[in-house]
């Protein structure tokens, strides 16, 4: 006998002790899927036979076995499971977890039974008890369909055990091998043209009764095709000959069921368009009904895609439903979830599920008729309402286009206006869950894989956004920290290019942008050519029509008329140079630099840097005269005197370092912003053009029109080329005599993979006075210097690493309209990377 | 750093006899963090000076003190940019205990009866640092005889605008035994500075004690000073100011219990936050909530009144900042807590912008002095999370009144109480945010003042109540 069990389900063996359950079960299933009484018994009280602790060791059975159907594997109970009672918690188990109960049932003769339990030399209880379970077994046992289990199989000899085949067959919803290139079609209702001319341009060609694609392209039909339109048997009858040469597949919707339930003579109310198809169908010959109503009684409650990558249901499926089955998975296939309450328009109010959605998979449904098909949470609801004259939409997949075709009329009056319909679009992803961001998380990045997120950091960086950083729909984007290179072997330095050169050309790259370090504070702007594009776009009313944020993700200027001069220049700059056009978008995101430091640093200056100066001057201006004082007496100051001198001239260095950085900023047109990276526009992160191209199109910004937006000073060298370095390290010693910060090296392709990974993304070389802010105005005296090259550079070149790939994550998923959620785990992955404890002088 | 002493008493050149210190040489020792060197600017019969000139080792100032250190504070002694080799701190009042340490003390082997005589004395302390400015140094000083001459310059003179510096010349001049002197300098200059290069722990106590117990006891800015010099640690300072008073008690045993005493001692008339705590349980007692999450908890000040009634029976703190939910741990003694007791209460980290499943459930939830730490327009995430998502059937909000502020006469105008405070309303502002986010969320609302309300500027602090 051959026992067909699906291959998730609950198998729950039921038969007297002694009937053989256990050596069945190690027979035809692995030791960890079954879960036995005896052994759980046994484990939490060293005695498989200890009958008083049953109640815990059932409670250990039954959380093994759910947290099994859970993480989607098989779960096997061998216990006795005699009695109904113990039989319905186990039901319930299944339900709970969507999965299908199972019951063999081991009823074999009482004297085989009796014979076994006396010989086990472990057990004695005696023949009544055996006896009792047989009767048991024998009273409750008829009715195990009722009691909730889908396949029973009852075996009555041990020739029967001993014959037994166990045979797992997958869920009629796992199509996991089945890879595409679909077609998914949302709710046709009967609009039988519509459907003939979206199929047309979707490319596909009569054939067989039906149509078929050349390059063999599969339509998937989201149900409800029938009802309320013109033509439901001309729907039906296609898509039945689609599905029946493979050309086609089907899920149910909430009409045609009822439909099917008509056509089989149950009693339903004849509502909503139902009446209509009956109408229509009662033209049609009878075995054409016959035919309708078999067909969509075969028809599976949803479909799981290309190696689960893809789902689709008529009203959608819940991430822990999919691929699962259970009433309430066909429920919430036919009908989505609804909150019990009903709207002004007498409809059931929905509660939307797709907003709070995390699942990996693509949800592709219908069922609700919406103004237009949106990406939510990676989810999309394409019925655009063809029957109420809106437009019959496909889905190509997996291109994630949208086709359309406009319905030629209003074939039906819709309940509530079309346009007055939630669409749950983007707007309702803006909700943030903290168990979206809180406990140790893995993010998937394109450009290094899994990142992983340590609690501890991510439970500071939810301090950080909470209490700081401005709404989180602005933060597509954190620039990575940035590390300097090794350190360098020449005299009196910590950094030089060479090192940098070094790094790159051992990683395999040739040519790199060396770029101007501008010694302001790292910024980036999000900035719509008006606000209507940002409200499209972020789904944020701004006034300013965009943002300034800081490197961690706080508002850059405090004062909003002030953000909205810097935003407005930034526009015109965009307008002049004609990039909105060539960008084909209506909004930018820039990674740039905002100069003077002294605008975002103004406390550390007062309290720190000018602070240092001040005390030591005093301390100075105290002591050089006394020792000058003291040596005029006679007294041998030694070095001392000298020494002490020197050190006073490196406070005036140390002083004019930082003044460099620092002016009074009035206006705007005090401020001068540098942007280095265009990072993305339209649907298009930027992360494939290279430096030079962001250089020279950001270059264009710049303009004598207004001279806040600066272009960066940069060189192209080649890294195969003495001269070109040599070149580019007198530049770098140019700038840095000029007072610049120093310069960032860059390879020349945004994102540059090296032998061992991702390269960094950009290295920093700091120029010698610079560094006095840094490192103390002390610190090139030779006994400080020697001491402070030793320098580790690993973790922060491995975070650099990191944060770089979470940030164009976090732009690839936006432009990918993924849902905030999916945008913000990347960006609040890299504050709470920045977290880690590092060398702040790094 | 840099520090002189002078004395013009006749002969003068007896200062070196004092100090046990030749004027004819450069004395180098090496003190905690570098180098001190001792010589005499001038040595004459009529003005004799010594000068202390530190050299501290920046460098290994910041990694002896990074390995026991872990939260970096910009400019402090992790920073390589930081003052300690230049201010006057308290390595140089380490430094100066180690160069003079008889003299301090008072003993003198070749002039016994001179340190025991009051001389005209001066002393120059080059950067001497005053968060309170020059005022402050004045007050530290002249209760003890000086005459108290301070200097202040700009911090920066290209950039005006940044104002004065912190570190201050300073000059005291006065007629006083030398050990006093020095003595005076050893724990004035780090009270001044508020930061100490050491750990504070209890033995610091014995030595301030040992140090200025004669006249820290009637100095008026004792207990400032006492603050100051043990590091705002509030325990040890309550310590110190009572064995200050009472010598003659220092039986460790009792030490414990005293520490209970002295608590409830200190307890003052109902202040404004206790009024509002307890406004907030009556609100929710009367809205019969059994079940309570305090959103935004921080130390737990009203988790220990929630705990103190029965009728809670679950309650459940809620902050965004995992150190406080640290402290309110230890506040409440949650390891130690009886298992019933335990068992009523939990404490999560989460925040108000975020939706969280763990907040839904609970009959009420109170926000008590939260929203004014969000940014304005970070509110209607809270309203979202709290009234949309988490929707318990009574709210309670309670924030500043800010009308009110012109009554504490500290508070200058356009400052809010708190410098976290992104906004502080007044009751207009409070209740149109309130009524919308109310009728957005379908709750009612109502207003009740909490702390003696002003005719015309109302309460000092206001509580909306929604209810659904």
């Amino acid at each position: 006998m051959t026992i067909t069990i699906p291959e998730l389900s609950l198998v729950v063996l039921v038969g007297a002790t002694s009937s053989g359950k256990s050596s069945f079960a190690r027979k035809h299933f692995l030791p960890t899927e079954v879960i036995s009484s005896d052994a759980c018994r046994a484990m939490v009280a060293d005695d498989e036979n200890a009958l008083d602790v049953n109640q815990p060791a059932f409670a250990v059975m039954h959380a093994v076995a759910s947290a099994r159907l859970g993480l989607r594997r098989l779960a096997v109970i061998d216990a006795t499971n005699v009695q109904k009672e113990a039989r319905r918690p186990l039901v319930e188990l299944a339900r709970d977890n969507d999965v299908l109960a199972v019951a063999i049932v081991f009823d074999l003769q009482e004297s085989v039974l009796q014979q076994r339990s006396r010989e086990r030399p472990d057990r004695n209880l005696g023949p009544h008890v055996v006896r009792n379970q047989i009767f048991q077994l024998h009273r409750s046992a008829r009715d195990l369909q009722r009691e909730g289990f889908r396949y029973v199989t009852i075996l009555r000899s041990q020739e029967e055990v001993d014959a037994a085949v166990v045979e797992r067959q997958r869920l009629w919803t796992d199509r996991r091998d089945w890879h595409g290139p679909f077609d998914v079609i949302g709710d046709v209702h009967g609009c039988h043209e519509e459907l003939v001319a979206l199929l047309g341009r979707l490319g596909y060609q009569p054939a067989d009764g039906g149509y078929s694609h050349p390059e063999g392209r599969k339509v998937i039909f989201l149900g409800d095709l029938v009802d309320r339109g013109p033509s439901t048997p001309g729907v039906l009858r296609t898509v039945m000959a689609m599905t029946r040469t493979g050309s086609a597949l089907c899920v149910p919707g909430n009409h045609d069921i009822k439909l099917m339930r008509a056509l089989q003579g149950r009693q339903v109310t004849v509502s909503h368009g139902l009446a209509e198809s009956l109408a229509q169908l009662e033209a049609e010959p009878f075995e054409f009904r016959q035919e309708v109503a078999s067909f969509i009684d075969t028809l599976v409650s949803h479909l799981v895609l290309d190696d689960g990558r893809l789902v689709v249901a008529h009203a959608g499926m819940a991430e822990r439903l999919q691929g699962r089955a259970s009433r309430r998975v066909r429920e919430f296939a036919l009908y989505g979830e609804t909150t019990g309450e009903t709207d002004e328009f007498g409809l059931p109010v929905r509660y939307n599920w797709a907003a709070d959605y995390r699942g990996a998979a693509m949800v592709v449904y219908g069922h609700t008729p919406v103004p237009a098909a949106e990406w939510l949470n990676n989810t999309i609801c394409i019925d655009t309402g063809c029957v109420f004259g809106g437009r019959l939409t496909a889905l190509r997949y997996p291109e994630r286009e949208l086709v359309e075709v406009p319905a030629a009329r209003m074939y039906y009056q819709p309940t509530r206006p079309l346009s007055a319909a939630q669409a749950p679009s983007e707007r309702d992803s803006l909700a943030l869950y903290a168990a979206d961001v809180l406990g140790r998380r893995t993010i998937t990045t394109r450009l290094v894989g899994n990142v992983t997120i340590p609690d501890e950091n991510a439970a500071a960086a939810l301090e950080a956004v909470s209490r700081f950083a401005v709404d989180p729909r602005w933060i597509v984007y954190l620039p990575p920290t940035m590390s300097p290179p090794a350190t360098t072997a020449n005299e009196g330095l910590l950094e030089h290019p060479a090192e940098a050169f070094d790094y790159f050309r051992r990683g395999g790259v040739e040519q790199v942008v060396c770029q101007e370090k501008h010694m302001g504070s790292r910024a980036v702007a999000i900035a719509g050519r008006d606000p209507g594009a940002i409200e499209r776009r972020f789904h944020i009313a701004s006034d300013a029509g965009g943002i300034v944020y800081t490197r961690t993700g706080r508002r850059f200027f405090a004062d909003r008329a002030f953000e909205a001069a810097v935003l407005e220049r930034l526009r015109n700059a965009l307008d002049r140079a004609g990039l909105w056009d060539e960008l084909a978008s209506d909004w930018a995101a820039l990674d740039m630099e905002v100069m003077p430091w002294s605008v975002k640093a103004g406390e550390l200056l007062v309290s720190q840097y000018s602070a240092v100066a001040s005390a030591a001057e005093q301390a100075f201006a105290a002591a050089l005269p006394a020792l000058d004082a003291a040596r005029a007496r006679g007294v041998d100051v030694g070095d001392l005197a000298d020494r002490t001198q020197a050190r006073a001239r490196l406070i005036s260095g140390y002083r004019d370092a930082y003044r460099r950085y620092c002016w009074d900023v009035k206006s705007v047109d005090d401020l001068r912003i540098a942007p280095f990276h265009l990072l993305a526009s339209g649907a298009v992160v930027h992360a494939d053009r290279d430096h030079v191209w962001h250089m020279a199109t950001l270059a264009r910004l710049a303009s004598d029109a207004d001279s806040v937006i600066v272009a960066t000073a940069h060189a192209s060298v080649d890294l195969t080329d003495p001269v070109s370095e040599r070149t580019a390290i007198r530049w770098w010693e140019d700038l840095v005599q000029r007072g610049a910060e120093g310069m960032v090296v860059k390879p020349l392709p945004f994102v540059a993979t090296g032998r061992r990974g991702l390269l960094q993304p950009a290295v920093k070389c700091r120029g010698p006075e610079y560094l006095r802010i840094i490192y103390g105005p002390e610190y090139t005296l030779p006994a400080n210097l020697s001491r402070l090259r030793e320098r580790s550079l690993g973790l922060k070149r491995s975070l650099a690493v990191r944060e770089f790939a979470l940030g164009i994550e976090a732009l690839e998923r936006f432009v990918r309209s993924e849902g905030l959620h999916r945008v913000h785990e990347c960006v609040f992955g890299i504050l709470a990377l920045e977290s880690e404890p590092v060398d702040p002088r790094l | 750093m840099f520090l002189t002493v002078t004395t013009t008493h006749l002969p003068a050149t007896d200062l070196g006899f004092l100090l046990h210190k030749n004027p004819a040489r450069v004395n180098t020792f090496d003190v905690f963090g570098g180098v001190a060197h001792v010589f005499y600017p001038e040595a004459t019969a009529e003005r004799c000076t010594v000068a202390l000139l530190l050299e501290i080792d920046p460098i290994d100032l910041v990694r002896r003190r990074g390995r026991g250190s872990r939260t970096p504070a910009a400019g402090g002694v992790d920073h390589y940019v930081n003052d300690r080799p230049y201010a006057a701190t308290s390595l140089l009042s380490v430094a100066l205990g180690k160069a003079f340490a008889s003299a301090r003390s008072g003993r003198s082997t070749d002039r016994p009866e001179l340190a025991a005589q009051a001389i005209p004395l001066e002393a120059t302390i080059a950067a001497l640092p005053s968060e309170g400015g020059k005022d402050l140094v004045h007050r530290l000083f002249e209760p003890l005889g000086y005459t108290v001459d301070v200097a202040s310059e700009l911090l920066d003179s290209s950039f005006p605008a940044w104002g004065l510096s912190r570190y201050h010349r300073t000059t005291l001049r006065g007629t006083l035994r030398l050990a006093d002197l020095l003595t005076h300098l050893t724990v004035l200059i780090p009270a001044l500075d508020g930061e100490k290069h050491y750990w504070v722990g209890d033995a610091e106590v014995d030595k301030l004690l040992q140090r200025a117990g004669e006249w820290l006891g009637t100095h008026p800015e004792r207990e400032l000073i006492v603050r100051r010099y043990l590091r705002d640690q509030r325990g040890l300072t309550r310590e110190a100011l009572r064995r200050l008073t009472e010598e003659d008690d220092i039986d460790p045993e009792a030490r414990v219990n005293r520490g209970d005493a002295l608590e409830a001692g200190l307890e003052r008339p109902l202040n404004l936050n206790q009024q509002r705590l307890q406004a907030v349980v009556e609100t929710i007692r009367q809205a019969g909530a059994s079940t309570v999450a305090d959103l935004g908890c921080g130390e737990g000040h009203l988790i220990e009144l929630l705990l103190a009634d029965p009728r809670f029976t679950r309650i459940l703190g809620v902050d965004v900042s995992v150190r406080a939910l640290e402290r309110a741990a230890r506040k409440l003694h949650l390891n130690s807590l009886a298992p019933r007791q335990r068992e009523r209460l939990s404490l999560v980290h989460g925040s108000l912008t975020y939706r969280d499943e763990r907040l839904t459930g609970w009959d009420a939830a109170v926000a008590v002095e939260v929203i004014e730490h969000l940014d304005l327009d970070r509110l209607e995430a809270f309203s979202a999370s709290v009234l949309g998502h988490a929707r318990p059937s009574t709210v309670v909000v309670t924030t500043p009144n800010a009308e009110y502020n012109q009554l504490f006469p500290t508070l200058g105008p356009r400052r809010t109480r708190h410098p976290d405070h992104r906004f502080e309303w007044t009751r207009s502002e409070f209740h149109a945010w309130a009524e919308s986010a109310a009728s957005r969320f379908g709750y009612s609302v109502s207003f009740r003042p909490i702390g003696d309300a002003d005719d015309r500027l109302g309460p000092p602090t206001q509580m909306a109540v929604f209810q659904r």
